[in-house]
């Protein structure tokens, strides 16, 4: 049932990518635990634009956990307390009345801070571009039904496209590593025909891409997949390494 | 019809206009493409097809979207699924019969030949999206799986679980990153379209202001592409993304583009109900909800007031004292009639009092009957004989669980409510709009070079749309038929030189842009962009809902304006034009709904009718079912904008050669 | 750049770096334990001292020795390389990070347990291998063993006793016709017994064995998933592997010669 919560605020503050920024804490008080975390930051905005204040930025947009835009690192944790949810569907009854919550951006150096809460992403647009597709044209495809593939790997192909590209995993990962979000692209598509002529090229383009970006190596911690929004697997990082290894061993690049 | 409108409709039998505009649209050869400079605004399933298509056949493209990447368009956040007339069940379903279905469900305000050609290119649009590893949900033989949806009588919709928007929006960005690596497509993240430049009537560009430095951009383009979606956010809550806007449909509008039957706006019948003054969107969930759950409220008043203040329980109404109202009204479909039948009915339930939650507006949604049901039958399979109530409830939940497990899940995390133990809450909420720029059958606007698709066109859905369409009809757009229409205008293009972003054509817009942007920053008032928009979003919402009559469209028009004439003297933005401001990009937005919304109310008073999501409470049977009136109104309503909010109608009548229109019924 | 080169200096090619230099450090404890429980044997070493004579001088067995020397090396200088390069995928930390909720710690810490492992082989290799190959303090001890009864026994030598080889194998007759073999061997179990009789030798040895533990503990499943090993028919197998032999049982046996010979 619908309470009310007092609680004190530290959110990171940088007015853009040259400030350096520092945490500002806000007292709010009579927040309903009905609220989403992002319509308790609704309310904070409300407060500050009516106060004279500048607003905080983040990034949101369909708040129904689907578009991957929202993204706070929450007391410790990409998306918050909660498994297997975006910060737009953590709701405040996960927190406690007087309880401080520490909200920072994303931390990576390929994911530098736009303003506030807001970073830049591109680099996983980057990696995309460099493999991330089945390189076919509109017009040249054949029945749908005439590949029949196996409903256990069109599932798993399923699972490992649910990715929404949020990046919670790199900012999870204590070395910003990027594994899990590559993987599960490279994974989809080795795992369904249409996805093997390319399935070498496409690992190491990928591969290439993700490291030239920045991001950090994987210690297999597995934080990016406790953290996932859409609990992608391991197994899909697994699946890259192999991919990866026999792509080095046996391609003629 | 005025001669402002030529629909460009080829001759010739439905099923052939398609097949021959095709063989002899003419084609621009591929050296000239290289020159030829296309400008897509939006990144969604309409907009990153195109673009992928067009960059494939060679031409230079530029692609723009307020999000930070292409991928986070809010096409993404579709779930059911998509239809296609593959017949793959050989359950009777054919191009006609797809055809047949969408005109009918957009309860004849369609025009046929753009239906017919949706239909035919439908099946192409899986063979894409299987060719690009899209992972549709298989049966167990490796082949493609269905499901059926409302308003049909056979299985074709193709899914991927309750994410098939995101499966195909991430298909489509995919082939755009395709493009964008390949240094064919120039992609502009974080950028807002904010004026389109026309020079001679003729659309050449657009003037984008860069998101996170805030600079105005000039660009060029032989034709500009919207594929921007629609405008339900008008309504402020609904179910579309908090950034989807009608901003650059908008300008287009008001360059001269006519902007078709805006008054046609989908409720959705099962969504989570608002919970309070700080609710900042509402959430779907998935129709397929009512396939088990029946529809209820409460038969006396009391036991509604007491479940208002939370003094009794659902579980304590008694089975004999619940109203399960679809069933009661409309025993033919019961649970199952179209979105807008459900919406109106849970409407005129709360109107009468017997709303569920606090706030009065939230019906019931109950799955213990078929808990029960399904609880049994697995008892009987497994040969449980004499099994315990509390037996039966875990076997059934456990099948509940199986199909509905992740929705389940959603309810809970938003509500923190356990939807297995108390029935869901929902209502009706904003969800699709139907209306949306004027486009001729090759999908341009009536401005030369301007083109509309997917959502933020009129064309294909007539009064209401059926589940698993949209995502069908923008990728048809992009895909399939923009490829092939855009070369009867650039043929004639191809002699046009790069026009340089110094004319003065685009200083103006410019100019006319930072003017804008000038003024909003200026006005320092005492009120956030939010709290506008709350008000204009409860004006429509009340007066140009679910439930529409003339006095009450009348006062929301002078209340639009007395807001809007608010809105300009006392809005507050804060921070600076020069830097990243998200409450400048909702400024300029809201400032456009102020305007589009009191051209809703306006189109909304001249249909004096009820057809499809379009209820005039005037306009209605005895026992409250919406009555058409295709003697007067068999029009498509397109209204060209006049300086200071000025509109006049023009008329494109509504031709049905094929399909004999019926009065549709769900008793 | 050459393939090879190429491979290996990605991020997933160094992490198999890693992998496999790490799988064969596994493989070479395995090896160690069963040689060293020779020190639990009640002869006074000769077993053990042959042993160390064989595992010096054997030529297959020098040759992987060398191979080991250069896993050791590869693994611990790509791994803070790695730590490195980890660092500066994120220039600017969080203020708070809750790394407990999503992972385990040993996994967190690999960096900093490696190089506890680093120091700990620095200092045994000093202790034993640099002290024996090299060093003067490793003093010989002569064993004979009546070849009839199987009686034996030893004498160390004086202390300037020097031989060419490690070990000297002669066969001798006593006066009463017995036949004895006579083993002369560089006896490190008595260097060992000596060291281990130092309290504070001995902790550092048993806290080390926990870094070793708790750096297999995560180390070894891990190398499976970095080349690609991750199958829910084996992970199981993997995990057992990595728990109980790896991070139990030897660091324990290992912990245990120590305190054996302290208690002693």
């Amino acid at each position: 049932m619908e309470n009310n919560l007092n609680l004190n605020l530290k959110v990171w503050r940088q007015k853009n990518a040259k400030d350096k920024g520092g945490f500002e804490e806000y007292k709010l008080s009579e927040i309903s635990t009905d609220m989403s975390f992002l319509e308790m930051f609704d309310v904070l905005n409300e407060r500050l634009i009516v106060e004279g204040k500048d607003p905080v930025a983040f990034d949101h947009d369909c708040r129904e956990g689907i578009c991957g835009a929202c993204s706070m690192f929450i007391n410790g944790r990409p998306h918050g307390p909660k498994q297997a949810v975006t910060t737009c569907q953590l709701h405040m009854r996960s927190f406690k009345d007087g309880e401080t919550i520490v909200v920072e951006p994303w931390r990576a150096e390929p994911f530098p801070v736009i303003k506030d809460l807001v970073v830049d992403r591109s680099a996983f647009d980057r990696i995309m571009s460099a493999g991330g597709f089945v390189s076919i044209n509109t017009g040249n495809a054949q029945d749908a039904n005439a590949i029949p593939i196996s409903k256990e790997n069109a599932d798993e192909a399923f699972a490992a496209a649910a990715c929404i590209g949020c990046g919670a995993c790199v900012a999870a990962c204590k070395n910003a590593s990027a594994m899990l979000f590559v993987s599960a692209k490279v994974s989809q598509f080795a795992l369904l025909p249409q996805g093997q002529p390319e399935r070498s090229a496409r690992v190491m383009e990928m591969v290439a891409q993700m490291d030239n970006e920045g991001f950090g190596a994987c210690t297999n911690t597995g934080a990016c997949s406790a953290e996932c929004p859409k609990e992608i697997s391991l197994t899909h990082i697994a699946r890259m390494n192999r991919d990866y290894l026999m792509a080095e061993l046996t391609s003629n690049k | 019809m005025t001669s402002k409108l030529d629909s460009k409709i080829p001759e010739g039998n439905l099923e052939q206009k398609w097949t021959k505009y095709r063989s002899t649209v003419p084609l621009v050869n591929p050296s000239n493409k290289r020159s030829l400079e296309i400008i897509i605004v939006g990144s969604g399933l309409a907009g990153a097809s195109a673009a992928a298509s067009l960059a494939e056949l060679g031409y230079k493209v530029k692609v723009f979207c307020f999000q930070d990447s292409a991928r986070r368009a809010h096409s993404i956040a579709a779930q059911g699924g998509i239809n296609a007339a593959k017949n793959y069940q050989n359950d009777g379903d054919s191009t006609y019969r797809l055809f047949y279905d969408t005109i009918k469900g957009g309860d004849y305000r369609a025009r046929e030949a753009n239906v017919y050609r949706l239909a035919e290119v439908s099946s192409s649009i899986i063979d894409q999206c299987v060719a690009q590893g899209v992972p549709f949900a298989r049966e167990y033989g490796g082949l493609l799986s269905n499901r059926s949806f409302g308003g049909t009588q056979v299985q074709r919709t193709f899914y991927a679980a309750g994410q098939t928007g995101q499966q195909l929006l991430l298909g489509a960005y995919s082939g755009l990153q395709r493009q964008v690596g390949m240094g064919n497509v120039k992609m502009y993240a974080r950028h807002e379209m904010l004026e389109v430049v026309t020079i001679d009537g003729v659309c050449r560009g657009i003037i984008a202001r860069d998101l996170t430095t805030g600079k105005l951009e000039r660009h060029f383009g032989h034709a500009v592409l919207l594929g921007t979606g629609g405008y339900g956010n008008v309504f402020f809550l609904s179910t579309n993304a908090m950034g989807s806007n009608v901003t650059a449909a908008w300008k287009a509008h008001k360059k001269g583009a006519m902007f078709a039957n805006p008054c046609f706006t989908q409720i959705h019948p099962t969504c989570i109900p608002v919970s309070g003054d700080h609710q900042s969107k509402l959430t779907l969930m998935s129709e397929s909800l009512r396939n088990d759950g029946r529809i209820w409220v409460p038969k006396n008043l009391e036991d509604a007031k007491a479940l208002r203040e939370n003094r009794i329980k659902p579980n304590d109404i008694k089975e004999e004292n619940r109203d399960y109202y679809l069933e009661r009204r409309y025993p033919a479909f019961g649970n199952l009639v179209p979105r807008d039948v459900a919406s109106r009915a849970a409407k005129e339930r709360c109107d009468a009092g017997f709303g569920v939650n606090k706030t009065g507006e939230a019906v019931f949604l109950d799955f213990a009957f078929n808990t029960l049901r399904y609880g049994n039958m697995e008892a009987t399979k497994k040969g449980i004989h004499n099994p315990s109530e509390a037996q039966i409830i875990e076997l059934g939940r456990a099948v509940v669980k199986e199909k509905y497990g992740n929705l389940f899940d959603m309810y809970q995390q938003i509500t923190g409510v356990n939807p297995y133990e108390q029935p869901m809450m929902i209502y009706p909420a904003v969800h699709y709009t139907m209306g949306g720029l004027w486009v001729d059958y090759n999908l341009m606007t009536n401005v030369k070079g301007l083109y509309a698709l997917g959502e933020a066109n009129f064309s294909d859905h007539g009064a209401n749309r059926l589940g698993a369409s949209a995502l069908m009809q923008g990728l048809a757009d992009g895909y399939f038929v923009i490829p092939y229409t855009i070369g009867s205008y650039l043929n004639n293009e191809i002699r046009t030189k790069a026009i340089s972003t110094d004319h003065e054509a685009f200083v103006e817009a410019e100019n006319k842009v930072k003017a804008t942007i000038d003024h909003l920053m200026g006005v320092k008032g005492t009120k956030s962009v939010d709290y506008f928009h709350k008000k204009l979003g409860l004006i429509m919402w009340n007066q140009c809902g679910m439930a529409r009559n003339a006095e009450g469209l009348k006062k929301a028009i002078e209340e639009i304006k007395a807001l809007r004439e608010e809105f300009w003297n006392n809005v507050r933005v804060p921070g600076e034009a020069n830097e990243m401001n998200p409450e400048l990009e909702k400024a300029g937005r809201v400032a456009d709904f102020l305007e589009l919304g009191e051209l809703m109310c306006k189109d909304a008073l001249m249909r004096e009718e009820s057809c499809g999501g379009h209820f005039r409470e005037e306009y209605q049977t005895e026992e409250g079912e919406a009555m058409r009136d295709d003697d007067n109104f068999k029009f498509v309503a397109a209204w060209e904008y006049f300086e200071g909010n000025n509109w006049e109608m023009n008329k494109e009548d509504l031709i049905y050669e094929n399909i004999k229109i019926a009065q549709r019924s769900y008793k | 750049m050459n393939w090879v080169t190429k491979m290996f200096s990605s991020s997933i090619g160094q992490k198999f770096i890693m992998a496999l230099t790490g799988l064969f450090l596994c493989s070479f404890l395995v090896i160690h334990m069963v040689g060293n429980l020779q020190l639990f044997k009640a002869d006074d070493g000769l077993a053990f001292n042959t042993y160390a004579v064989f595992m010096t001088t054997f030529p297959v067995i020098k040759f992987v020795s060398y191979v080991l020397y250069a896993s050791i090396i590869f693994h611990a200088i790509k791994g803070l390389m790695l730590v490195s390069k980890n660092n500066k995928a994120r220039p600017v930390k969080y203020a708070v990070q809750n790394g407990a909720a999503n992972s385990h710690w040993t996994s967190r810490s690999m960096g900093i347990l490696g190089t506890l492992v680093l120091v700990f082989i620095v200092i045994h290799m000093k202790n034993f291998w640099f002290e024996y190959k090299f060093g003067h303090e490793v003093g010989y001890t002569s064993y004979f063993t009546n070849i009839a009864t199987g009686e034996t026994g030893s004498r160390a030598m004086e202390a300037e006793y020097k031989q060419h080889n490690k070990i000297e194998e002669t066969m001798v007759s006593s006066p009463d016709g017995q036949q004895y073999k006579i083993v002369v061997v560089k006896d490190l179990y008595k260097e060992v017994a000596t060291e281990f009789k130092e309290w504070w030798l001995v902790a550092l040895y048993v806290l080390c064995m926990f870094a070793v533990a708790f750096h297999l503990y995560h180390g070894f499943q891990s190398a499976f998933q970095t080349l690609g090993i991750n199958h829910s028919k084996y992970n199981g197998l993997i995990k057992f592997i990595g728990i109980w032999v790896f991070s139990v049982l030897i660091p324990a046996g290992f912990a245990a010669m120590p305190i054996f010979f302290f208690f002693k």
